[in-house]
Formats: C-alpha cells, sequence, structure tokens
C-alpha cells in the first residue's frame, strides 16, 4: 500500500495544523499525520478530560473539512523508504507516503532526568501528568506534587486541579530572581489555567529541587531541597519535569542540520535539506501563536506559494520578540547533575544503573558496555539525560525511529537502494 | 461505553479514555514489568519514553496513545 | 625512527580476537598492549553466535575447537557477557535441505560433535515459533551465544595488558606507527583490527562484507535455540551480490535477533531498508509469527572475509615479527580462542592445537609476501 502527498506534514500540533491550511489553500494536496489519538499537539491535546480552546477546534475542523487534507491519526514515521518517500504505520498497518514537499512539525518533548525513586509508579512528567489527565487519568482527591522547572510546571498543577487534585506544592528549582522576571511576562502567556496558580501561591516554591521521590512499590511521598533545608511530604503523584527538548530526531535522521538543539530553518521555515522544512517548537520553543505562524509559512513555501510566505514575516517577528522575552528564564541549577545516587536507574528500558553509565567516557563507549540506550525507547530519555548530566552528544538515530512491527518493517522491500 | 478487559478483568470506561487512564481505572496503574522486576507506570504520558507499552489484543502498543474500544484485553503481565 | 619498546607484544585491536590473543598472552606472562582506534568495529555489531561449521575441514577444526574452549571458559564469565549453551537448530525446508542435514550428522558424529536429527513434526514441540511443513531440523546442542563486546573487554582485564586508545598508522614487523608520528615496538605485533587491516597491509585479500541485524522488543515467547536454515551456508560462501538468510536468536534479555544478510561493495554503514526488509521477510516466512513482533533496533556492520572464507593466522611472510589474526568473515566470535591459541602456539613455536596450514598467510601472500594470487 503506497500513497502519495505533494506536502506531508508530520505532526498535527498548531504549527502542523496551521501549516496544513495553508498548504491546502495554495492547492496542494496534503497529507497530515500525528502519533496521538486526536489532533492538537500537546498544548492542544483532546482527551476525555480535555478542554480545547476554540480557536484549536476551529483550526481541527476547518483540516477536516478541508478536501485535500488527508488526515492519519494514531500514524507514526518508522523509516525512510527512498529520496522522498517515508515508511508510516498505525495500529493496523504500515505504508509508505511519497512526497513533493515534507514539514516537520515533531513539537518537544520534556527532560526528565533521574533521582532516587524516579522510577516508581505515581511518578510522572510534569507534561506527562497533564497529558494523562486530559486523556482520563483519574487524579481527583489525590495529593499532588509539582517540581523541576519552567512554566509547564504551573500549566500542569492547573489541569491537576481542574481535575480535582489537591496540588501541595509547586516546586520550581529555578532562584526567586529568575521566576519574578518570568512573571512578568505572564499576563501574555496563551494557557488560562496558569491562572489558576498565582506564582505568590504559598504551594509555590522557588529556588526548590525534588531530591527523592520515596515509597516502596509505588509512590507515598517526595523529599524536597531548599537551600540547606530538607522537606518531606507525602502525596499520590509527583509531576516532575526539567523543562522542553525538541523532538529532532526525524530531521536528524533525514540529514537537516540542528542548531542549539533544535532543527535549523531559514526565513522560509527551509531546513539545509532541499525540499524539507520544519515549524513549531521542534525549532525552538516559542509557544503557540508562533507556531501557527511559522507552520502558515512553511506550508506556504511547501506548496510553492512564497510571496503568501513572505507577507507572514512581520507577524513571525513580533512572536519571536515574545518567545525570545520568555525563553531565557529557567536555567537548571547544576546540582541536578548530581540528584542520582549510584544505583539510580538511568537507563529504564534496559535499567542500567547510573554508576555504570558513568563509569564510560562517551555515549558510545557507555551504549555498548552497558547497554544503556539500546531499548525501546532508543536513548530518547536516556539519552537526553546523560547529554545533560555529562555533555555526551547523542548519535544520529537509524530506521526504525521507534519501535515498529516487523510486518510494517518488511514494506520496505519495494524501496530504492539509495534513501539519501 | 467501551468495555474492556485489563488483566483478565472487565472495566467500562468513558469514552475517549486512553489505555494509559484505563491502568488507573480498573488496575494499580502500572502497565509493565521492568527488567529488573519492577512495576512501572506511564510516565511521559507522549509516546516516547516506552513505559507504559502493554500487550492490546496480542500486539505491544502504547498505552497513551491508545484509545480503549470495546472488547479490547489489555495486559499488564503477558 | 626510534622505537620505543613498550611490551612484550603489541596487539592491533581489541575486538574479540585481538582480546582473546591478549589474554592468552597475558596468561602466558607476556606483558601486552592492546591499542584501538575506538572505531567498533564487527565485534560491536555481530550476534555473537558460537556454533560449529563444517563447511570444509579448516572451518571444522577451528569451529570445533574453540566452540569447546568457549564451553570451558563460559562458566567463568559475569553475567554481563550473557554466555548460554543453548544450541543452534538447522532447518531443513526441504527434502534435499534434510539429505544434506542428515549428511552433516554423519559427518559431524565422526569428527565428535553432538548432533542428533529432529523429525519435521517434532520441530513445533521444541520451538513452537516454527511455521508448520517444514521437513525437519538438525540440533547441535552444544553451540552458544554471547555478548561479544562485554566478553572481549572481560578478557581484556588482566595484570598484564595495557590498553591504549591510538590509532597505527604505519606496520614495520615488529614496530608500529601512531597517528602522533611516535613509533612503538614489541617481541611481536599482532594484527588484529578486521576489516581496518587493510589499511596497514594493502596487500591482505580482505573485503567488508556488510551485514545487517534487528533485535525486537522483550516478549515472554519460548525460543531455546539459535535457529538457522541448512541454504545458510549457500549464502556465506556467495563472493558478489546481496543475499539473506534465516538467524532468529533468542536473547536471555527475552528479545529475538533476527538476521542475516551479506553484501559485497557497501562500504555504507547505513541501513539497507530493501535488504533489511527482505532479511526480515525471509526469516518471517520460517516463523510467521515475527511479523507482529516489533523491531526496536536494526544495525549494521562488517565483517572481514577472505576469498576462501578462512582467516589468516600467522607471521606475515614478507614482514617478520609481524602476526596476522585476521579475515574471520561471519566467524570470529566464534574462532577467538581457537586463534588466540592457535597463534601463540606458532609465535612460541609449540605444538599447534589444530592443523595451521589452512590459515597460513603464505596461501595468499606467497613466501615472499606478495600478493599469490592477482
Amino acid at each position: 500500500m503506497s500513497a502519495h502527498a505533494d506536502v506531508l506534514i508530520i505532526g498535527a500540533g498548531p504549527a502542523g495544523l496551521s501549516a496544513a491550511l495553508a498548504a491546502a489553500s495554495d492547492g496542494a494536496h496534503v497529507v497530515l499525520l500525528d502519533d496521538n489519538p486526536l489532533p492538537g499537539g500537546q498544548i492542544w491535546r483532546d482527551g476525555v478530560q480535555a478542554k480545547v480552546p476554540a480557536q484549536a477546534r476551529q483550526l481541527r475542523d476547518a483540516v477536516d473539512n478541508h478536501a485535500s487534507i488527508q488526515r492519519h491519526a494514531g500514524t507514526r514515521v518508522v523509516a525512510r523508504a527512498g529520496a522522498s518517500a517515508l515508511l508510516v504505520e498505525d495500529a493496523e498497518r504500515g505504508w509508505v507516503i511519497s512526497y513533493r514537499a515534507l514539514v516537520l512539525c515533531t513539537g518537544a518533548r520534556e527532560l526528565l532526568l533521574p533521582f532516587p525513586g524516579w522510577t516508581l509508579p505515581g511518578v510522572t512528567g510534569a507534561g506527562g501528568l497533564q497529558a494523562l489527565i486530559k486523556g482520563g487519568l483519574p487524579v481527583a482527591g489525590e495529593r499532588i506534587v509539582v517540581a523541576g522547572s519552567g512554566p509547564l510546571l504551573l500549566a500542569s498543577a492547573g489541569t491537576a486541579k481542574h481535575n480535582g487534585a489537591q496540588v501541595v506544592r509547586i516546586a520550581e528549582q529555578a532562584a526567586l530572581g529568575a521566576v519574578a522576571a518570568f512573571a512578568l511576562q505572564l499576563p501574555r502567556w496563551p494557557h488560562k489555567l496558569l491562572q489558576s496558580f498565582s506564582l505568590f501561591d504559598p504551594r509555590y516554591r522557588s529556588g526548590t529541587r525534588i531530591i527523592a521521590a520515596l515509597g516502596t512499590d509505588r509512590l507515598e511521598g517526595v523529599r524536597l531541597q531548599r537551600g540547606n533545608s530538607v522537606e518531606e511530604l507525602e502525596c499520590d503523584r509527583l509531576a516532575c519535569g526539567f523543562g522542553l527538548i525538541a523532538n529532532v530526531q526525524l530531521a536528524q535522521a533525514l540529514g537537516c542540520a540542528l542548531g542549539n538543539n533544535a532543527v535549523q530553518v531559514d526565513a522560509w521555515q527551509a531546513t539545509s535539506v532541499s525540499g524539507i522544512y520544519a515549524a513549531g517548537e521542534c525549532t525552538g520553543f516559542g509557544g503557540s501563536e508562533l507556531a501557527l505562524v511559522e507552520g502558515c509559512i512553511a506550508g506556504h513555501v511547501a506548496a510553492g506559494n512564497r510571496q503568501a510566505a513572505q507577507r507572514l514575516w512581520p507577524g513571525r517577528r513580533r512572536w519571536q520578540r515574545f518567545a525570545d522575552a520568555l525563553n531565557m528564564h529557567f536555567v537548571l541549577d547544576p546540582a541536578l547533575k548530581h540528584l542520582a545516587e549510584p544505583d539510580t536507574l538511568l537507563c529504564r528500558c534496559e535499567d542500567v544503573p547510573y554508576a555504570a553509565v558513568a563509569a564510560h567516557t562517551s555515549w558510545r563507549e557507555a551504549k555498548l558496555a552497558t547497554r544503556c540506550g539500546m531499548g525501546a525507547c532508543q536513548g530518547r530519555i536516556c539519552g537526553a539525560a546523560t547529554q545533560y548530566l555529562f555533555d555526551w552528544q547523542p548519535v544520529a538515530p537509524r530506521p526504525p525511529f521507534g519501535p515498529t512491527r516487523i510486518d510494517t518493517l518488511m514494506q520496505l522491500e519495494g524501496s530504492t537502494q539509495s534513501g539519501h | 461505553m467501551p468495555d474492556l478487559h485489563l488483566d483478565g478483568r472487565p472495566l467500562s470506561v468513558a469514552p475517549g479514555t486512553t489505555v494509559a487512564a484505563a491502568l488507573a481505572l480498573g488496575s494499580d496503574g502500572s502497565a509493565r514489568t521492568s527488567v529488573s522486576g519492577e512495576r512501572r507506570a506511564p510516565l511521559c504520558g507522549m509516546g516516547i519514553c516506552q513505559e507504559c507499552r502493554v500487550t492490546i489484543d496480542g500486539l505491544r502498543r502504547l498505552a497513551c496513545q491508545t484509545l480503549c474500544r470495546d472488547g479490547m484485553h489489555v495486559e499488564t503481565r503477558p | 625512527m626510534n622505537p620505543t619498546r613498550v611490551a612484550d607484544v603489541i596487539v592491533i585491536g581489541a575486538g574479540i580476537i585481538g582480546a582473546a590473543c591478549a589474554r592468552e598472552l597475558a596468561r602466558r606472562g607476556q606483558q601486552v598492549l592492546v591499542i584501538d582506534a575506538g572505531l567498533h568495529g564487527a565485534t560491536a555489531a555481530g550476534m555473537g553466535h558460537l556454533l560449529v561449521l563444517d563447511d570444509n575441514q579448516a572451518e571444522l577444526d577451528i569451529s570445533r575447537y574453540s566452540v569447546r574452549r568457549w564451553r570451558e571458559l563460559g562458566p567463568q564469565l559475569p553475567d554481563d557477557c550473557a554466555y548460554r549453551n543453548n544450541g543452534t537448530l538447522w532447518l531443513a525446508a526441504n527434502e534435499q535441505e534434510l539429505a544434506a542435514a542428515e549428511a552433516k550428522s554423519v559427518n559431524l558424529r565422526a569428527e565428535g560433535i553432538r548432533c542428533e536429527m529432529v523429525p519435521g513434526h517434532a520441530l513445533q514441540g521444541i520451538e513452537p515459533i516454527l511455521r508448520d511443513g517444514l521437513h525437519g531440523a538438525l540440533r547441535l546442542p552444544d553451540d552458544g551465544i554471547l555478548y561479544a563486546p562485554n566478553t572481549a573487554r572481560w578478557m581484556l582485564d588482566d595484570a598484564r595488558v595495557t590498553q591504549r586508545r591510538a590509532r597505527v598508522t604505519e606496520l614495520d614487523g615488529n614496530r608500529v606507527r601512531l597517528d602522533d608520528g611516535e613509533w612503538l615496538s614489541a617481541d611481536a605485533v599482532v594484527l588484529a583490527n578486521g576489516i581496518q587491516a587493510v589499511d596497514l597491509c594493502p596487500e591482505l585479500p580482505i573485503v567488508p562484507k556488510k551485514g545487517h541485524l534487528l533485535i525486537t522488543d522483550r516478549y515472554p515467547h519460548p525460543v531455546t535455540h539459535t535457529i538457522t536454515e541448512l541454504s545458510y551456508l549457500t549464502s556465506v560462501h556467495n563472493t558478489s551480490g546481496a543475499s539473506v538468510a534465516c538467524n532468529i536468536q533468542p536473547r536471555p534479555t527475552g528479545q529475538l535477533f533476527i538476521g542475516t544478510s551479506r553484501q559485497f561493495d557497501n562500504l555504507d554503514p547505513e541501513v539497507d531498508g530493501w535488504l533489511l526488509a527482505r532479511m526480515l521477510k525471509h526469516a518471517a516466512s520460517y516463523a510467521p509469527g515475527l511479523a507482529q513482533l516489533n523491531g526496536i533496533r536494526a544495525w549494521a556492520g562488517f565483517r572481514a572475509a577472505t576469498p576462501d572464507g578462512m582467516p589468516l593466522i600467522g607471521e606475515h611472510p614478507a614482514q617478520p615479527g609481524l602476526w596476522l589474526a585476521v579475515g574471520h568473515e561471519g566467524l570470529g566470535v566464534t574462532a577467538a580462542p581457537g586463534t588466540a591459541d592457535l597463534l601463540a602456539a606458532l609465535l612460541f613455536n609449540e605444538a599447534e592445537p589444530l592443523p595451521a596450514a589452512a590459515y597460513s598467510p603464505r596461501r595468499y601472500l606467497g613466501h615472499s609476501g606478495e600478493p599469490a594470487h592477482a
């Protein structure tokens, strides 16, 4: 089974939805893929306990009503299948999609760092908890501690509170000064739920970091440190993330140049590879408004309409300025590099402890000797952690780009010999 | 209302509920047993960490990216 | 040049062959310096299958000897070497292959190797993953598997073995030059760096033979043996083109390794999707249930292949003091103990543990070191 698109778009968050509409408005036949069951990406994630903003709903409806846009949910890219073709799979089948232009809107994920107890059931990412709640995770009456770093902590706490949880603490590792500087930008931050939590709420503590998750078979409490004082709190869930990292694996696998750990793009949202564009958080963090305009530009350029794209440059500049103002504040304290104890697991897929990994001097050596990074997540969690902890550079990903059914991989048999 | 089976026990959930949420609604929330025997539950919620790998109707899938459907058989201890 | 004497023996290459040689030399009281450029060759990429192959006498001799030595060593290896004595099952898909299996079993038994024929109707009883309709199989229970990178590291962990990360750029008998210009010397130099050997000795008839592997997620399936096909033997000795053969290995983790493929004239380390697909299809034709499993990683590696498929073990005829231990094709992990023991015996003029002639570098390099065949 194979298909063809004029413009193939990976990711149906704000950037991808916007790119799809722009390209379709220029007459392109668009195929839009997303690996989640519903479109919206992270910020507009839909689900049984989600509240999707009106603007998001409008964009989704416009996409689904457009005759030249074909959207596939629950679909992920697993390999190149030729110079301009990708092998994809969903729950039922795998197939090859060829394209004239490709737009990568793969978004961002959270930086998750190891600390004692982080593998206990009950510990999730901060954005992770938000995503799980939107998908129906029951949290009513549960005591929740949100920890780590970044504006996502507030959004996560807001979603939890809105669904009946008792947020007992929000522990932001950044110092008060950094948080205050961020607070000045708050009124513009688009997420309504942020207003549920004022930064002057006594449950919000700056300069406070998680040092352990406590419990035997499941989370029962946390230990937090602020300055020299250590506090233990009982809780049912810990939502802990240390900021965002761009999802660049697919771009990297396709040969796109990276800069600052994000996909490098020019004014046309073009990557270093001809015919491949990128937009949204995967090119650098900036929030949904910036993602929308970047996606729009990328969609137009991918469909050959540079005029329409260029008209959007002033809008992009405006949102980029706001994004730049937001981005600087949540620097990670070097103490976070020392949270893990020797027996704290660093690679969760292969259960490799911190001490075993730290004994090596490069990602490749550590991988071969300990099997860290050889598991199902392909080093996305532990590789990002070791990049932060030890400055190890991860290597370019190989296909399959995620766990993939073998019968899907069999469909590569017809692909051209040189995929580059 | 999707009616499914979780580790052999029947469970009804609201339409649009993910299998990850169903794990908590119908059981202790855990999805799998790790290499060293620890129970693990969903972590990243967005299809990256692979902690929520479960077996659904014989296939290995991610619970956080799968919606519950009528008649599904979900196993966390295959 | 004024070389610095740094050891009794310098070994170039810290893969399974270099490691085994270093260990054997250290055992004999030699101070060994192992120099490795950090390129991670076939040892890091391969399946770690320990098997007896009897396509010809030389192959049988070295594999039989080595598999026995692995069985002695196995119990000493730490857990992370994942040594298992799980046996190999050679599948016969038709009457000709079954007849070949029977002939093989007669030959192997005559050579002292334990084996038994498994009738077609009994196959699913011992390996439920196999499809209906196979004609039978030959089972070699003494074959095994291990995780080669950690086994090599364990072998190098010896008080008399020092390791150095450096690239050798020039060889001159018992002297080597590093990329920083420094010359080192020892009583002997052992070249054990696989496909990189031709960078230092272009006269060696070694070509890279690319192979692919895939590993699955963990499943509670009861695969026990390393499962392979008798037509594998035809694939090994192709000298051109691309071929695949069924090879399914159960890892102690509950994952399955699925291989194998062979390509010539391809130095690209990237996975060739079309050949990976063909390889997987072929394996699934023996074990249909593979299709529903998730593959989590795929990679490619390069075997060091000589024209006759046998390694070069012995002194370089034109460079006294330089000893070769290269060209093991797909049998490197298996043949490491035999290679090390034979090399040491040749170095110290002792009784050869196996007939050395079939592995002699002179068969290609002549007595003066020039290639004997154009």
